[in-house]
């Protein structure tokens, strides 16, 4: 008796896969061999000019020990306060912004129109990346922060919204029904049923989206919307890589303490 | 809940009146920081150009239309390639990121000196935009679509492990601790006891990230490291406006159908 079960268990024991169908699981596995070698195929690598640069990314690395805050000093200030004030009021501007359109995008607060016109406008503004809403602010609005504040702003828009919608989707009908049952106004409703319940992520969201706007501003100055991205563009551009890594590590170290500073803010808030 | 205690009948309030202080005193000193920086963008900026927009919009919008339907031939080419980048981008992300999250996480790293390394790689990783990473290399080793494969892996990097190492930092113990029970090493710990735990997590950030190296990677070429970002450069200089809005018609197409196609692979694994 006990011969036959132990006979009858399988005495090796295999890990079972993370996709169970075996079928589905060997189609991927040879469409991704497929796709690999059909995408490094056309990719076409210069590999003569890859070796070429190896030296000078070495010099690049070693322009980090140490980096030379000293010889652009004034741009590189200038460049990281104009990046600073670009964020703040882009950040504001742009929440300011979301909260209407947070509003409207929320299905258990809006009508059927103005969900949709919300919802067009998060999906618009959240396709196209900073950068190229920043051009096309340079375009219209000229050189300078201006441009760069637009863009953010309505990238701000695009993210700050639909999570906010998303939040008051997902609240706890409860209070908002309670709120409701002594006799409160719309706006009252929203200021003492809703606020209360979204606000503290959407503080933690507020300094997170800070935080991400100041990195996209190092970008947006690439294609002349103002702020440290330019002094970098030129910093590159003329190979005085220790400029460069100076500007890095200025950037390094400012998101380094906007994280550090969201994390307590959200602790201190909940 | 504070209640204003006057002799018959008690009004209730939201807050107490320090509390209430407090928070105008923060509302003040918010307002006085965000009029400050718009002070100071608004100096930098040249008020003609912007009244002067809304005409240089329409006219703008009037130059984009009818899109030059024919130029799309050319742009397969560079829509096969912005998705390369995007793809093999994230691939190189996922193999680097994988073992720097296993020593990042504070229950698999090795030591504190290791983790505080692994810390690093991440925070490095996570502020340098991909434009600047890419900037960086095509300074290094030349552009073309390499220099864009290797700036979407490093920017990916900080982010697929900051999320992977706080999935593994969230798993339960007592799995590890049963493989351990059947005398594991260290490595089958991790394999059998933490890699099953973590694997639908691992995929459904891969996806996501994958979702946003599209996006990322339509504007890369905008510094030469390849995609469509190229083209679009290239016609916005050379104020070829109906190749412009066929290009972003294109991008908002490639970057809708990403958007579907992460959506689904997340909704079937997780």
């Amino acid at each position: 008796m006990s011969e036959t079960t132990a006979n009858s268990y399988p005495r090796t024991w295999k890990k079972p896969p993370l996709i169970g169908n075996r079928l589905l699981r060997w189609a991927l596995w040879f469409g991704a061999a497929i796709y690999l070698s059909v995408a490094l195929g056309t990719m076409d690598i210069n590999w003569g000019r890859v070796a070429e640069g190896l030296p000078r990314g070495q010099k690049f690395i070693t322009a980090f020990f140490p980096p030379d805050f000293v010889s652009r000093w004034d741009s590189i200030v200038d460049g990281i306060l104009e990046s600073i004030w670009m964020t703040v009021i882009a950040t504001v501007a742009g929440i300011a912004l979301s909260v209407p359109v947070g509003l409207g995008a929320a299905r258990n607060l809006a009508s059927m129109p103005v969900y949709l016109f919300c919802r067009a406008v998060i999906a618009l503004s959240r396709t196209f990346p900073e950068v190229i809403l920043a051009i096309f602010a340079v375009k219209l609005f000229g050189f300078g922060p201006f441009a760069g504040f637009l863009a953010l702003s309505i990238a701000t828009v695009g993210f700050y919204a639909k999570l906010l919608a998303e939040d008051i989707e997902d609240m706890d009908p409860g209070q908002a029904e309670a709120i409701k049952a002594t006799g409160a106004g719309w706006f009252q409703w929203v200021n003492y049923a809703i606020q209360p319940q979204v606000m503290p992520r959407m503080i933690g969201l507020a300094v997170y989206r800070l935080d991400i706007n100041f990195r996209e501003s190092a970008v947006v100055g690439i294609v002349g919307g103002g702020g440290i991205g330019a002094t970098l563009l030129t910093a590159f551009d003329r190979y005085e890589f220790d400029s460069a890594a100076a500007i890095l590590v200025i950037i390094i170290v400012i998101v380094m303490v906007l994280e550090y500073s969201s994390g307590f803010l959200r602790k201190w808030v909940q | 809940m504070p209640v204003l205690g006057t002799e018959e009948t008690p009004v209730w309030r939201r807050r107490t009146t320090a509390a209430q202080w407090s928070i105008w005193g923060a509302w003040l000193i918010g307002v006085a920081i965000v009029v400050y920086c718009w002070k100071l963008v608004s100096d930098k900026t040249v008020w003609f150009f912007v009244t002067d927009a809304p005409r240089q919009a329409a006219d703008m919008a009037s130059r984009m239309v009818p899109p030059k339907w024919s130029y799309m031939d050319k742009l397969w080419q560079p829509v096969w390639d912005t998705i390369n980048i995007a793809t093999l981008g994230t691939l190189l992300a996922i193999a680097m990121a994988f073992p720097i999250a296993f020593l990042a996480a504070r229950n698999t790293t090795p030591n504190g000196a290791v983790r505080a390394f692994a810390l690093f790689v991440i925070v490095s990783s996570r502020s340098i935009n991909s434009l600047i990473w890419a900037l960086m290399l095509v300074a290094i080793i030349g552009p073309g679509v390499f220099a864009g494969v290797l700036a979407i892996g490093f920017r990916s990097i900080g982010f697929c492990a900051k999320l992977l190492y706080e999935a593994i930092e969230e798993i339960d113990a007592k799995q590890v601790e049963a493989i351990e029970a059947t005398g594991a090493s260290g490595g089958q710990k991790l394999i059998y006891g933490v890699v099953p735990q973590i694997l639908p997590t691992f995929a459904g950030i891969s996806v996501f990230r994958w979702d946003i190296n599209i996006r990322e990677s339509t504007v890369l070429g905008l510094v030469g490291a390849g995609g469509i970002g190229i083209q679009l450069d290239a016609s916005i200089s050379t104020l070829a406006w109906t190749q412009v809005s066929l290009i972003l018609i294109v991008i908002l197409a490639t970057v809708i159908v990403s958007e579907w196609v992460s959506a689904r692979v997340r909704h079937a694994i997780i």
